[in-house]
C-alpha cells in the first residue's frame, strides 16, 4: 500500500536556508546543501526548496541548490518559488527536479497550469497555495503571503485540479513556525474539495501533531520545518515514532 | 560500487526530450558506471546496455522518439539479445499501445494496453512510497529485502496482457503491473533513480547484467 510521506521543506533566502513565523521574522537555519546531504543520510521522503523571496524580487528559482543536489540525493525533489514559465521549468527538471510548486503563478495565470501540465505530465505540477483565517473563513494569499487574493479557496482547489494540477500543497500562514500542530478544520477543508493528493504544511512542533494530523485528516503527507530546525527531534525519529502509532511510514 | 571487470560496460540512456535525464544520469555515474547519453541512432553500436527514462505524455513520447528516429536502433538493440530498462514513461512505452492523452501505439516490447488508473477511493496520480510483490526471484532485484518501498509518481499503469510479462505487482485501490520482463528487458514504473539505496542497488544490478 501507498505510504503516508513526511517532507523537510527547505525555505531558501540569498543561498541560505531561513525559517520564520507566520511568514515573517525568518532567522538563518544554515546553508541548504549541508542540510539536504543530512535529510538525504536519513532516508527522508521527499525534499521541498521554496525560494520564497523570487516572486517578488522578480528573479528565476534558484537552480544552482537543486543542480547540486540532485548529485548526491537520489530521492523525490521538488521546486518553488518565482516559476512563471515553461522554460524555467524544464531547466528545473533538467537539473534534477521531479515536481515543481506553482503559487502565484498560478492564481495570476491559471491557465499555465495546465500549459504546464500538458507539456509535462500532471504528476510535475504541485499546485501551492498559502492561507490565512479571517473573519468569514479562509483567505488565499499570493506572493509570499503578502498579497490578499479574492478567489475562494474550495473553488479555486477545484479550479485547479480541473486544470491539470496533480497535487496540492496546502500552508497555513496562522500556524507557519508557532509548533502548536496543524489546522486540521483547513486540511479537511481541502481533502474533501479535492480527489488530488494533499501535503499540508504549517504548524508541526512535536511528532505527536503528526500521528494526530494523519490519524484525523487522512492526508496524504505532511511538510515540515521547524520542527527539524528548532527542536531535537529528527526524521529518523519522526519515522519511528509514526510507526509505533500505527501510521504506515516507508520502509527503509 | 561497480566492480573492475564491469568498466567494460557503458550504459546509453535515451535522450527524447521527455523528462528526468539528468537525475537518471547522476545515479549511474554515482555507481561508477561509463554512460553515455544517446540522442541518434548511430550511439547504440557503442553501448551495452540502453535506458529508457521519461516523465510527460506517452503520446508526446512516441512522437519524439519517431522523429529522432530512435525506434528502429531501440528494437534492434533489444533484438540483439542486449539488456534494456525502461524507467516509470519508459516502461510505459514498452507497451503496445497508449491513450494518454490520446491513442498511440508504443514499442510493442511487451504486449498490453498503458490506461488511466481509474481505481475507486484512492487520490490520483498514484505519488509515493509503496511496497513491491516480486512474483518470482530476478537478477535486478538480487539483495533487495521484501517489503522495501520505492518512489512512484504516475496517473496511468501498464495494464499487461500476459500474466508471464509481470515480474511484481503493486497495490494502489487495485493490484497492477509495477514491473514487466521479458528476456533481456524489463521495465518498472517506479524511479530507481528517486528511491534512495534500494533504487540505486536495482540500477547496480542492470549494469551488472
Amino acid at each position: 500500500m501507498l505510504k503516508v510521506r513526511i517532507i523537510p521543506v527547505l525555505l531558501l533566502k540569498n543561498d541560505r536556508m531561513v525559517k520564520g513565523k507566520k511568514f515573517t521574522d525568518f532567522k538563518d537555519t544554515g546553508d541548504p546543501i549541508f542540510a539536504s546531504r543530512i535529510y538525504n543520510a536519513q532516508f527522508v521522503d521527499e525534499l521541498i526548496f521554496l525560494d520564497i523571496d523570487a516572486t517578488n524580487e522578480s528573479r528565476e528559482t534558484n537552480v544552482a541548490v537543486i543542480s547540486e543536489v540532485s548529485k548526491e540525493c537520489f530521492m523525490p525533489l521538488t521546486i518553488g518559488g518565482g516559476i512563471s514559465s515553461i522554460q524555467q521549468i524544464r531547466k528545473l527538471l533538467n537539473a534534477g527536479a521531479d515536481k515543481v510548486v506553482i503559487n502565484t503563478a498560478a492564481l495570476n495565470n491559471p491557465s499555465f497550469i495546465t500549459e504546464a501540465a500538458d507539456v509535462f505530465g500532471s504528476q510535475c505540477i504541485v499546485v501551492g497555495i498559502d492561507v490565512k483565517f479571517e473573519d468569514n473563513g479562509y483567505v488565499i494569499y499570493s506572493n509570499s503571503g503578502k498579497v490578499r487574493r479574492e478567489e475562494d479557496l474550495v473553488g479555486y482547489i477545484k479550479t485547479v485540479e480541473s486544470l491539470g494540477a496533480g497535487e496540492i500543497f496546502i500552508n497555513s500562514i496562522d500556524n507557519d513556525g508557532m509548533m502548536e500542530g496543524y489546522d486540521h478544520q483547513l486540511i479537511e477543508l481541502v481533502m474533501s474539495s479535492t480527489s488530488l493528493p494533499v501535503i499540508a504544511c504549517g504548524g508541526a512542533g512535536n511528532l505527536m501533531h503528526l500521528v494526530n494530523t494523519f490519524k484525523s485528516t487522512g492526508v496524504s503527507a505532511l511538510a515540515m520545518a521547524s520542527i527539524y530546525h528548532f527542536g531535537d527531534n529528527n526524521p529518523v525519529r519522526a519515522r519511528s515514532y509514526l510507526k509505533n502509532n500505527d501510521i504506515q511510514i516507508k520502509t527503509v | 560500487m561497480v566492480q573492475g571487470e564491469q568498466q567494460d560496460k557503458v550504459i546509453g540512456i535515451i535522450d527524447y526530450g521527455m523528462g528526468n535525464l539528468r537525475s537518471v544520469y547522476n545515479a549511474f555515474r554515482s555507481l561508477d558506471a561509463n554512460v553515455e547519453i544517446i540522442t541518434i541512432p548511430e550511439q547504440f553500436n557503442s553501448v551495452t546496455h540502453i535506458v529508457l527514462p521519461g516523465v510527460g505524455s506517452f503520446a508526446k513520447a512516441m512522437e519524439n522518439l519517431e522523429e529522432r528516429n530512435l525506434i528502429e536502433p531501440i528494437i534492434s538493440f533489444v533484438k540483439s539479445g542486449k539488456p534494456m530498462l525502461g524507467i516509470c514513461l519508459g516502461m510505459q512505452l514498452l507497451a503496445t499501445r497508449g491513450f494518454e492523452p490520446y491513442e498511440k501505439s508504443g514499442l510493442g516490447l511487451i504486449e498490453g494496453n498503458v490506461i488511466k488508473m481509474n481505481f475507486d477511493g484512492v487520490r490520483i496520480p498514484h505519488v509515493g512510497w509503496n511496497a513491491l510483490e516480486l512474483i518470482t526471484d530476478h537478477l535486478l532485484f538480487q539483495g533487495i529485502r521484501k517489503h522495501v518501498d520505492f518512489y512512484f509518481v504516475h496517473s496511468y499503469f501498464f495494464d499487461v496482457k500476459n500474466e508471464q510479462d509481470i515480474l511484481a505487482y503493486s497495490e494502489y485501490g487495485s493490484r497492477f503491473p509495477s514491473v514487466v520482463y521479458k528476456d533481456n528487458v524489463t521495465g518498472m514504473q517506479f524511479h530507481p533513480e528517486k528511491s534512495q539505496k534500494h533504487g540505486l542497488r536495482i540500477l547496480n544490478n542492470f549494469v551488472s547484467s
